[in-house]
C-alpha cells in the first residue's frame, strides 16, 4: 500500500520543489492533520480561546460574582493604570528579577565549571546541587516558610547568635527580609536548573580549543575571558531570559512567603492580578486587563531578548 | 576540556569547599525531614521524636488521601495527555508536509512567549463554559499546555532522528501508518518518551497556581491544600504539620527525580528546557 513517507521520497527524489497536489500528496496532507489532531485541539481550545477571552474580558465590566456585564473599554485598563499600587508592584518586580538574575547567573557558571568535569564526586555534587529542583516553588516556598519561622526555625537562633538579631522577631516581617529570605529560596530552589543549563553550554565547547589556548600559553583567566565565556554566549543569553521572564511572573514564593507584605512591600505585578479578582476589587475585568498587559509586556520581551539571543548565535 | 583539569584533582581544600556547597543544598531538606518527626512546641508533636505531625496532616481537611489522591489524578492524566499530545505532534512535524504545518508550529512554539499566569483569569471562566469548572482533568490538560512547546519539540527532534527504512520496512511487511507508529517509531522513541513524562509529571505534581485558580478545596491538590492548611488558623500557624506536608509532597517527587536523572539530564540537551 502507499504511504505518505515513501510518497514524499519519491516526490522529493524528483528534484526540486515538492509537488504539492496529486494522490499522494493529498494523502500525506491528511495524515499529518490527523496526527497533529490532538495538539491542534489543545492549542485552540485551551490557548487561543482564552486569549481571546482575556482580551474580551479585558473590555468588559466583569466582577467575579456578578459575571459580564457589557463592554467598557477602557475603563479596566484606566483603572489599573490609575491604581497607585502598580507602580510600586512594577518597581518591586524589577528590583527581584535584578537581584536573583544577579546572583543566579554567575553562581550557576560557577557551579558549572566546578562540577563539570566527569569525575565520581562531581556526579555526586551535581545530584546534591540539583536535587533542590525537583521540589516546586510552592513546597520549597514551604519549606522556608517553617525554616524561617521563630517557632521551629533554626535560622533566628543562628542570627541571634551572630548579634544584630532578636530571635523573637520575623524574618519575613521587614520589607528587607521578606526580599531576601525569598531570594535565597529562589537561589536555593533554582541554581542547579541553571548549572545544569550551564553545563550543557560549556560541554558543546570543542576541547581542541582549550588546547589551542594552553598551547598558546593563556593562562586559566585569560581563557575563561576569551574562550569559554564568548563562546558560552548562545547559553548565557537563554538562562538570561529565563530567568528574567521567570522572575518577573513571580508568584507562589511570594504568595506562600510573603502573601506581598509587610505593607505590600513584596508586591509582585502577578500578584496584584490575584488581587483585582479574589482580593481588594474581585473585579474580572481590572484582573483581565493587567493580565493583557502582562501578557503584551512578556511577549515583547520575549521578542526583545530571542533576538539577541539570535545575534549571539550568528556571532558564533 | 575542562579548564581546571589539572589542578582540582584530588586537593583536600576543593573537597571540603565542594562538600561544604553540596551540604548547603542538602540541609534544608534534611532539617525539614528531621524537624517534622521532631519535638516542638506549637505542633502535634512536644515531646520526644514520633509521627504526631503526621496525624495531623492525615486528619486535616477532607483528609491527606484525598488530597494525594487529587495530586495522583492530575498528574497521571496531564503526563497520558502530554504524552499522546507530544508524540503524535511530534511525529506530524518531523515526518508530514501539510498545509498549515508552519503556522501550527509557530503557534506551539509561541504558548512559550506567553506567560501562563496571564491565561488563569480568562480560563477561570472559560473551564465554566466548556464544562470543565472545578475539574481535576480540566486543570491536567491546562498543565498539559504548559509542557506542549518543549514536548514536541523533544518528540519531533527524536522522530526525526528514526531513518525512515525502519517505517518502510514496516509499512511493506503490512502495518497501516497508524500501526507502525505504534509499533516500530514509538519503541524507538522511547526515551524521549520518558523525558517528555517526567517533566510534565512533576510539573503536575508541584503544581500550586494553577489549582489555586481553578479549583475548590474539594478537589484541591496536595500543595494547595497545605498552603489552605497553614492559613487556616490565624495567628497559629502548625509548622509541624507544614513540614510533614512537605515531606509527603517532595519524597516521590525526589525518589521520581533520583531514579530517572538520566532522562531530565537529557530533556536539557536537547536544547528545549524551559522552565
Amino acid at each position: 500500500m502507499a504511504d505518505a513517507t515513501t510518497t514524499q521520497r519519491v516526490v522529493l527524489g524528483r528534484g526540486g520543489a515538492p509537488r504539492r497536489s496529486g494522490r499522494f500528496a493529498r494523502r500525506e496532507n491528511r495524515l499529518g492533520w490527523l496526527y497533529a489532531a490532538p495538539t491542534t485541539t489543545l492549542l485552540a481550545v485551551l490557548f487561543i480561546a482564552p486569549i481571546v477571552v482575556v482580551v474580551a474580558m479585558s473590555a468588559s465590566r466583569w466582577t467575579l460574582l456578578g459575571g459580564a456585564q457589557g463592554g467598557n473599554f477602557p475603563e479596566n485598563f484606566t483603572k489599573v493604570f490609575a491604581d497607585p499600587m502598580l507602580g510600586d508592584a512594577i518597581g518591586f518586580t524589577l528590583l527581584y528579577t535584578v537581584i536573583t538574575t544577579a546572583i543566579l547567573m554567575p553562581l550557576a557558571f560557577f557551579l558549572a565549571l566546578l562540577v563539570q568535569e566527569s569525575r565520581r564526586w562531581n556526579s555526586f555534587l551535581r545530584t546534591a546541587i540539583l536535587l533542590p529542583s525537583a521540589l516546586g516553588i510552592a513546597s520549597a516556598s514551604l519549606l522556608f516558610y517553617a525554616l524561617y519561622s521563630p517557632q521551629i526555625g533554626p535560622i533566628n537562633g543562628i542570627l541571634d547568635w551572630i548579634g544584630s538579631f532578636d530571635a523573637g522577631a520575623s524574618i519575613l516581617g521587614t520589607p528587607g527580609g521578606a526580599l531576601w529570605g525569598t531570594v535565597v529560596l529562589v537561589v536555593w530552589r533554582f541554581a542547579g536548573y541553571y548549572m545544569l543549563l550551564m553545563m550543557v553550554g560549556l560541554q558543546a565547547i570543542p576541547g581542541d580549543v582549550y588546547e589551542a589556548a594552553r598551547i598558546d600559553g593563556a593562562g586559566r583567566w585569560k581563557t575563561l575571558t576569551t574562550i569559554t565565556l564568548p563562546l558560552l554566549r548562545p547559553t548565557l543569553a537563554m538562562t538570561m531570559i529565563m530567568s528574567v521572564t521567570g522572575s518577573l511572573l513571580a508568584f507562589d514564593q511570594f504568595y506562600i512567603l510573603t502573601k506581598g507584605g509587610p505593607n505590600n512591600s513584596t508586591m509582585t505585578i502577578v500578584q496584584l492580578v490575584y488581587r483585582y479578582a479574589f482580593e481588594t476589587k474581585k473585579d474580572l475585568g481590572m484582573a483581565a486587563a493587567l493580565s493583557v498587559l502582562i501578557l503584551v509586556a512578556l511577549v515583547v520581551v520575549n521578542a526583545f531578548q530571542l533576538k539577541a539571543l539570535r545575534i549571539g548565535a550568528d556571532d558564533e | 576540556m575542562s579548564t581546571m583539569r589539572r589542578d582540582s584533582a584530588a586537593q583536600p581544600a576543593t573537597y571540603v569547599f565542594t562538600g561544604l556547597i553540596a551540604v548547603l543544598f542538602l540541609l534544608p531538606l534534611v532539617w525539614t525531614l528531621l524537624s517534622s518527626v521532631s519535638p516542638n512546641p506549637g505542633t502535634a508533636q512536644t515531646e520526644g521524636f514520633g509521627f504526631g505531625n503526621y496525624v495531623t496532616l492525615f486528619e486535616y481537611g477532607a483528609g491527606l488521601p484525598q488530597y494525594l489522591r487529587n495530586t495522583l489524578i492530575l498528574s497521571v492524566v496531564a503526563t497520558a495527555v502530554a504524552l499522546v499530545v507530544c508524540a503524535s505532534g511530534g511525529y506530524a512535524f518531523a515526518r508530514f508536509r501539510f498545509v498549515g504545518r508552519n503556522a501550527l508550529f509557530g503557534i506551539v512554539l509561541s504558548v512559550m512567549m506567553v506567560p501562563y499566569a496571564a491565561l488563569l483569569i480568562p480560563l477561570l471562566v472559560w473551564m465554566k463554559q466548556i464544562g470543565l469548572q472545578d475539574s481535576l482533568v480540566g486543570v491536567a490538560f491546562v498543565l498539559t499546555l504548559f509542557q506542549v512547546p518543549f514536548g514536541i519539540f523533544m518528540m519531533r527532534n527524536a522522530f526525526s532522528a528514526i531513518p525512515r527504512e525502519l517505517e518502510e520496512a514496516a509499512l511493506i511487511d503490512g502495518c497501516g501508518s497508524f500501526g507502525a507508529f505504534w509499533r516500530v517509531l514509538l519503541p524507538a522513541v522511547r526515551p524521549s518518551l520518558v523525558t517528555v513524562g517526567l517533566f510534565t509529571y512533576l510539573a503536575a505534581w508541584n503544581d500550586f497556581m494553577v489549582a489555586l485558580y481553578l479549583l475548590s478545596m474539594d478537589n484541591a491538590p496536595l500543595p494547595l491544600a497545605l498552603v489552605n492548611m497553614r492559613q487556616q488558623t490565624m495567628g497559629v500557624i502548625d509548622y509541624g504539620a507544614t513540614t510533614a506536608g512537605v515531606v509527603v509532597l517532595t519524597i516521590p517527587a525526589l525518589v521520581l527525580f533520583l531514579a530517572l536523572q538520566k532522562y531530565y539530564v537529557r530533556g536539557f540537551m536537547s536544547g528545549a528546557v524551559k522552565g
